[in-house]
C-alpha cells in the first residue's frame, strides 16, 4: 500500500517520478470506498474525479522547488472552513454551510500542492473525547469497530490509521488531536498555542484551541507543521516566534536529555496495561542515554474542573454569534451536549457565580503555568499517558456526560497552559487495541519533542502497525 | 468531589433564556441532573489555594496587536457571496425578525 509510506519517501518518488500523485490520490479513495461505510471517518468527501484532476495537474506542474507536500493526499477535520466546500463541524447547524473564505491553515496546504480529500467527523463543536457526540452518527475506531476512535477529532486520527490519506489536520483544545491518535495508534502534535494559526477555525473555546498535524510518524508531523507553522496576520493571537526548520535535527541523538515524569499521572485511575507500556518507554528513553526524573504535579484534581469551567465559558460566548441568520440553521439544532456545555458556560459566566467559577478557574489555570514552569525547570521534556484506559465500547461513555469528561484528565492540562504535546502509539493491551504515550515541553519546544519521538520511533515499530483490518 | 451544586429545573430555563436556547419543558429535569452533577464536579477548583493569585486569561505573551486602520480589498466579500448562505433574504439585505 503506497501510503504506507512516510511523507519523506513519497515525497522524494513524486519528484523522481517513480510515484505520481494521481497513484496516491487513487490508493486514498480505494480504501475510503473499502471501509468509510464501517468506520464513518468522513461528513464530507471530495468528488474522486475532481480530486483526480487534480491530481493530474500537481503531476504535470510539479518542480524541483516544489514543497515536499506536493501532491500528497490530505484530510481535515470538518472545524476548518474551506472556500466553496461543505463545512459542518459536525454539527447540524451548518449542515449545509458552504464557506465563502478559506482557513489559513487550508489556504497554506493548498499553496503547498497538498491535496484535499475531504472534511472529517468529529465531535460537534469540538464537544467530546470519543467522537460520539456527532450529528453524522459516530465514528468506528479501525481496530475495533465495536469501539469509538476517540475525540473530538476521531475522523482524522481513523482515517490516517486506515490509510485513507498522508496525513490529517487536527485541533487540539483539551485533547482533540491526542486522545483519538493514542487511541487509532497513529502519531498527533498539539502545538503551542499560536504557532498556527487558528484563522478559519470554527472556535471551541478561543485561549485553548490550537491547530496542528495527524500522521502516521513523528517525521511527517515535523514535515506537516513546518508549512502551515507561522504568524498570520489574519490570527492577531498568533506568534511571532520564528518557525525553525522542524526536520533539521530531527535526528540528533538525545543523549543527557532529561524526561520528567509527572507522577501523579499515574495514579489509581490509570490502566495497568497502559502504565506498563508506559513505563516501558521509559526504558527505551533510557536505553538512548535520556536521564529519568520522577517530577510531581499536584494539580491533577483540579485537571477536569478547570478544562470544563474555561472551555464551555468560552464556548457559550463563540456559539452566540450562530443564530441561523446569516448562515446555518437555528439555535434549536444544537444537541444535548453542546447545549449543556452552552448552559455550563452561560451559568459560570452569570452574575452571582463568575467569581466561584469563571475567575476561580482562571486563577487556577495561572497555578497550572507555575507548576508546569517548574516541572520543565528540572528536565527538557514530561512523559506521561494520554488516556486513562483503552477505547470504549460505542454507547458505553454516551449516556454519563461527567464520566465523558473524566477520558481528558491527562490531556487537558496542556490547553489552559498552552505548551505543546506530541501523541504518539507505545503498544498494545492484550485486547490489541492501541496505547499512546505524549511528551510535553515547554512553550514552542516542538522541535525538541519531534526529536524525542522520532528517537523514539527510530527504536520502535509501534507506529507501523496497521489495523488487522487492512490485512483481510 | 467538590461542593454539591443544586441546580433546580426553573434556573436550567432561566439559563436557557440566558443562553437563547429554548429547553423543551420535559429536558429541563435532566438538565437539572446533568448540570448539578457537572458543576458540583468543577465545584472543586473552589478548593485550591489561590490567595494573592491572578487569573490568566490568555497565554500568547503578546498584547495591543494592532494592524492599519485601512480597508483590505482582498479580504472583502461581494454582496452575493455574503449573502450566498442566508436562508432569508430581500433585494440584497439578510431578512431577521423584528426585535420588538
Amino acid at each position: 500500500m503506497l501510503l504506507d509510506e512516510t511523507i519523506s519517501n513519497l515525497s522524494k518518488k513524486l519528484r523522481s517520478r517513480e510515484l505520481s500523485s494521481v497513484d496516491l490520490v487513487k490508493d486514498a479513495y480505494k480504501n475510503i470506498d473499502k471501509y468509510n461505510s464501517k468506520i464513518n471517518s468522513f461528513i464530507t468527501l471530495q468528488d474522486k474525479n475532481d480530486v483526480l484532476k487534480e491530481a493530474e495537474l500537481s503531476d504535470k506542474n510539479r518542480d524541483i522547488d516544489s514543497s515536499p507536500l506536493n501532491g500528497i493526499p490530505f484530510v481535515m477535520k470538518d472545524s476548518y472552513v474551506t472556500c466553496g466546500i461543505r463545512t459542518t463541524s459536525a454539527s447540524k447547524v451548518l449542515e449545509d454551510y458552504v464557506p465563502q473564505y478559506s482557513a489559513t491553515v487550508y489556504q497554506k496546504l493548498l499553496d503547498s500542492g497538498a491535496i484535499l480529500i475531504g472534511k472529517n467527523n468529529m465531535d460537534a463543536w469540538g464537544h467530546g473525547g470519543t467522537n460520539e457526540n456527532s450529528d453524522f452518527g459516530p465514528v468506528k475506531n479501525p481496530w475495533d469497530v465495536s469501539r469509538v476512535a476517540g475525540g473530538s477529532g476521531g475522523g482524522t486520527a481513523a482515517s490516517v490509521s486506515i490509510r485513507m490519506t498522508a496525513f490529517g489536520i487536527g485541533e487540539d483544545t483539551g485533547g482533540s488531536i491526542r486522545n483519538p491518535a493514542a487511541w487509532t495508534n497513529t502519531t498527533g502534535l498539539k502545538v503551542s498555542y499560536g504557532r498556527v494559526s487558528r484563522y478559519g477555525c470554527i472556535a471551541y473555546a478561543s485561549s485553548f484551541d490550537t491547530v496542528g498535524p495527524a500522521a502516521k510518524t513523528v517525521e511527517d508531523c515535523a514535515y506537516v507543521l513546518q508549512e502551515i507553522a507561522g504568524v498570520d496576520s489574519k490570527d492577531a493571537t498568533s506568534s511571532p516566534v520564528e518557525v525553525p526548520n522542524y526536520s533539521k535535527d530531527l535526528a540528533k541523538s538525545i543523549k543527557g536529555m532529561t524526561v520528567g515524569i509527572p507522577e501523579d499521572f499515574f495514579s489509581e485511575g490509570l490502566d495497568q496495561e497502559i502504565h506498563k507500556a508506559i513505563d516501558e518507554a521509559v526504558e527505551v528513553y533510557r536505553s538512548l542515554g535520556a536521564v529519568i526524573k520522577k517530577v510531581k504535579f499536584s494539580l491533577l484534581d483540579y485537571a477536569i474542573p478547570v478544562y470544563y469551567l474555561i472551555g464551555p465559558s468560552e464556548t457559550s460566548s463563540n456559539l452566540a454569534r450562530f443564530d441561523g441568520l446569516r448562515f446555518g440553521n437555528g439555535r434549536d439544532k444544537f444537541t444535548d451536549e453542546t447545549s449543556r456545555r452552552i448552559m455550563i458556560g452561560t451559568y459560570s459566566l452569570s452574575s452571582g457565580y463568575y467569581d466561584a467559577y469563571y475567575r476561580r478557574a482562571q486563577c487556577v489555570r495561572t497555578l497550572f503555568i507555575k507548576e508546569y514552569g517548574e516541572m520543565l525547570s528540572k528536565c527538557d521534556v514530561l512523559l506521561a499517558p494520554v488516556t486513562p484506559y483503552a477505547p470504549t465500547k460505542i454507547g458505553e461513555l454516551v449516556s454519563d456526560p461527567l464520566q465523558n469528561l473524566l477520558v481528558d484528565i491527562y490531556t487537558v492540562t496542556t490547553n489552559p497552559v498552552g505548551i505543546p504535546s506530541l501523541a504518539l502509539p507505545c503498544g498494545f493491551d492484550t485486547n490489541k487495541l492501541p496505547i499512546g504515550m505524549q511528551i510535553m515541553g515547554s512553550m514552542f519546544s516542538e522541535d525538541l519533542l519531534l526529536r524525542m519521538g522520532h528517537a523514539y520511533q527510530m527504536e520502535t515499530d509501534w507506529h507501523k502497525v496497521k489495523p488487522p483490518i487492512l490485512d483481510k | 468531589m467538590g461542593m454539591k451544586a443544586k441546580i433546580t429545573p426553573d434556573e436550567v430555563k432561566h439559563i436557557g433564556e440566558l443562553a437563547n436556547l429554548k429547553i423543551a419543558t420535559k429536558d429541563l429535569e435532566k438538565y437539572a441532573s446533568d448540570l448539578s452533577e457537572v458543576i458540583s464536579y468543577v465545584s472543586r477548583v473552589q478548593k485550591a489555594d489561590v490567595k494573592g493569585v491572578l487569573p490568566t486569561n490568555q497565554v500568547t505573551g503578546l498584547s495591543n496587536v494592532f494592524r492599519e486602520d485601512v480597508v483590505d480589498s482582498s479580504r472583502m466579500l461581494t454582496q452575493s457571496a455574503a449573502l450566498s448562505n442566508a436562508k432569508r433574504k430581500h433585494d440584497g439585505y439578510f431578512v431577521i425578525d423584528s426585535i420588538f
